[in-house]
């Protein structure tokens, strides 16, 4: 089975969904990502990511992770998470899967010893962010934040949210849509 | 099309790359009726088929075989195989520059006279002056269509100049304007004017932009004169007992080993590839490799003074809107050493897409700090800083022999490390450009560290004397009249001028030397 994102699978109340009860669980960094069997779930932003390769636990923490990294407030859990997407892909290889696994429990460990709960259930961004800078300098860290760097900011859809307006020659340019528009020097 | 010339045809000039030095040299010489094959590693693309996407645009054009680092550059740090950012593809990368085109200044020739002697800087004199130089810019500005001079306007000024222009002028520079900038603001030779697309580093879509893929190449090859063999990678050239070039051995496109004869050839892969095939080329008579007896092969490898300042302000910018960098204050350009650093810098607006702007704006830094100033984007203005930095023997280009490319030859290793006076000029750079933008009401300035060398130069130097460098002034090389180098490897000293309108001026000037001495048989 492929892994899959689908921004219109039914939200919220559909039968078989995350109940109240579990999404008030979840509360802490994961905030609205729920475990439900192999899948990551979101039942606000109504996605669901089908996890296989990796523990789909791992792939929770690693979405809390990127945001830490790269904090947008603006930006929905979706950005993130299809972001991560290659990670969770990509551990077909034995190779990176022992790499990301190992350090989402090494980050586990941290998290466990400072505040008796897992890295994504840490309450604070600070706090997270802290135990990052303990592993910044590890081979889990960098490939998350390199692969992160491109992963999120060139997807096309999070382009506008920036004010990015992305291709222009098939527009014409910018000659007639507001190349000099600044007028509040 | 040019008409294929024979692989035995030993009365062909070839050339070494397409790009700005190549590709003109090749055209150059084609119109001069001489037979020219330029040979080039990458691909040939269309116009049209270039994307207006930075990682796409980077997967299809940038140079991306195996090269490694090494030295106290960031890049190292953060890009240990990318120390360039610079194009594998027909017209070189005069598909990605910015276009912005000034000649250098009377002082820059002359370093070592007017900036004395400096310690562990490299400072030589070149063998030219710009009153001898001066003729060539002019016949560079001409056929480049170089705005501000010919009688050609300047560009309009995007939403990114007018931030810098307001800047500059209430920080006291008088020198600003939307730059000299080999870029079409009305139609001009056949190519129409620039319609603001804003994606000039990823090959212009419009044609407004001049390279010698659009501008150069197709002129060259009407003549029949010229042929330009693509997806050809020259591993070595070869010489014979008497020590002159008789031609090349290069890996065509299925990975075939050819030998194309030639009575010269001249390298022009740029100034990392350029050396390395020097070095590449050592023989039982040439051991340390060609044309290098005065051991400066690969040496004083320069790559400007760069840094960038970007400022967020309460109101929207949208930078990325037009021309990428028609924009300059040419006042920090002089020479001025009350600054406490010898040499000058330009400033130039900069605009980088977002992607690019996550990759580079500080690379390898995350957190809040990083991710507030991506926030900022739309409200982001952009500058460019570029300077002289100075020359020094261990900054070099050298083989890598634990590292093989594909074709199984040693990479080329590229060492950097800056001189206290780059470092200096490029902190007196950051405070001027984020005064600029302070002055015009930024809430923030952000210091960005050099990106990937895009400007590479001086690995192969001009030298009055042949123990100094490695070609004369008319890019010959001392050791063997016919190898030639035609880019930019050719510095002898950096200037703080983009050097694009310098490699072209020269080469323009190298196909004159070139006609005459074979007319006359001396080579
Ligand atoms: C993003 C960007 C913006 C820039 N903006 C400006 C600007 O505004 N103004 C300015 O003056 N300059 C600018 N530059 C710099 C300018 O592009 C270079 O100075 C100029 O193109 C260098 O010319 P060159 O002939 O030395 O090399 P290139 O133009 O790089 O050409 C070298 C060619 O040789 C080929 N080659 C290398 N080795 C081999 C081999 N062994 N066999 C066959 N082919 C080979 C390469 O594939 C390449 O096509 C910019 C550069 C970049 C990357
Ligand atoms: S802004 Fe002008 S020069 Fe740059 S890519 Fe667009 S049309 Fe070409």
């Amino acid at each position: 089975m492929t892994t899959l994102i689908d921004r219109r699978s039914p939200p919220r109340q559909s039968p078989g969904g995350p109940s109240r009860r579990s999404l008030l669980a979840g509360i802490g960094a994961a905030g609205a990502l729920m475990i439900a069997g192999g899948a990551i779930i979101n039942p606000r932003e109504a996605w669901g990511l089908e996890v296989t390769n990796l523990k789909p636990e791992t792939m929770r923490t690693l979405i809390v992770m990127a945001r830490d990294i790269y904090p947008h407030d603006r930006l929905a859990d979706q950005f993130y998470a299809v972001a991560m997407k290659p990670y969770e892909t990509g551990s077909t290889d034995p190779a990176l899967k022992q790499l990301v696994e190992g350090g989402v429990a090494a980050l586990d460990t941290i998290a466990q010893g400072e505040h008796g709960v897992p890295y994504a259930q840490v309450g604070w961004e600070d706090q997270r962010v802290a135990i990052l800078h303990k592993m910044e300098h590890t081979a889990f860290f960098e490939k998350v934040r390199s692969g992160l760097v491109v992963g999120l900011y060139n997807q096309e859809e999070v382009w506008p949210i920036f004010g990015y307006e992305g291709s222009s020659a098939d527009k014409g340019g910018y000659i007639n849509r507001g190349f000099n528009d600044l007028a509040w020097l | 099309m040019g008409a294929p010339f024979d692989l035995n045809d030993d009365s062909v000039v070839v050339i070494v790359g397409s790009g700005a030095g190549g590709g003109t040299l090749g055209t150059e010489l084609a119109l001069k009726g001489i037979k020219v094959v330029i040979l080039e590693a990458g691909q040939r693309h269309n116009m049209e088929d270039f994307i207006n996407n930075e990682w796409d645009s980077f997967a299809q054009l940038a140079w991306k075989d195996m090269r490694t680092t090494s030295g106290s550059w960031r890049v190292h740090k953060n890009f240990p195989n990318l120390p360039a950012w610079i194009v594998k593809a027909v017209g070189g990368s005069s598909i990605h520059w910015a276009g912005a085109s000034l000649r250098f200044q009377e002082h820059e020739f002359r370093t070592r006279s007017t900036y004395g002697d400096l310690q562990g800087a490299n400072l030589l004199d070149w063998p030219v002056t710009l009153a001898e130089m001066e003729p060539w810019y002019v016949k560079a500005e001409d056929k480049m269509g170089v705005t501000r001079t010919n009688g050609i306007p300047g560009l309009p000024g995007n939403n990114n100049f007018k931030v810098f222009e307001a800047g500059a002028k209430k920080v006291g520079y008088t020198e600003v304007s939307t730059g000299h900038m080999a870029i079409n603001s009305q139609p001009r030779h056949d190519r129409g004017s620039c319609q603001q697309i804003g994606f000039c580093f990823q090959g212009c879509k419009s044609g407004a932009k001049w390279s010698t893929l659009i501008a150069e190449i197709p002129v060259g090859e009407d003549t029949g004169n010229l042929e330009v063999r693509s997806e050809c990678m020259v591993l070595q050239i070869e010489h014979d007992a008497s020590g002159k070039v008789t031609g090349v051995v290069y890996a065509d496109k299925d990975g075939n080993h050819q030998r194309q004869k030639a009575r010269i050839v001249a390298v022009a892969g740029n100034s990392i590839e350029s050396p390395r095939l020097l070095l590449n080329s050592a023989s039982s008579m040439f051991p340390d490799g060609l044309a290098n007896s005065s051991g400066q092969v690969g040496r004083n490898y320069m790559r400007h003074m760069t840094g960038s300042v970007y400022g967020i302000f309460e109101k929207p910018v949208h930078m990325y809107r037009g021309t990428t960098m028609a924009g300059v204050v040419r006042d920090e350009a002089r020479f001025d050493t009350k600054r406490g650093f010898v040499g000058g810098y330009e400033m130039e607006t900069l605009s980088l897409g977002l992607p690019f702007m996550a990759a580079f704006l500080d690379p390898g830094a995350w957190g809040r700090s990083f991710s507030t100033a991506m926030d900022g984007y739309a409200n982001m203005a952009g500058m460019w800083l570029v300077g002289e930095d100075m020359p020094q023997e261990t900054n070099r280009i050298t083989l890598n022999t634990d590292v093989k490319d594909q074709y199984g030859l040693p990479v080329a290793n590229v060492h950097f490390d800056d001189h206290p006076n780059d470092i200096a000029m490029r902190n007196y750079a950051y405070r001027q450009g984020a005064a600029m933008y302070e002055a015009v009401g930024a809430t923030r300035t952000m210091p960005t560290p050099p990106y990937p060398s895009t400007h590479n130069l001086g690995s192969n130097r001009m030298s009055e004397k042949p123990r100094d460098g490695v070609v004369n002034k008319h890019g010959q090389t001392h050791d063997i009249s016919n190898l030639f180098v035609s880019d930019g490897s050719q510095f002898t000293t950096g200037g703080a001028e983009n050097p694009t309108l310098t490699i072209v001026a020269l080469a323009i000037r190298q196909a004159e030397f070139i006609a005459g001495e074979m007319s006359k048989k001396t080579i």
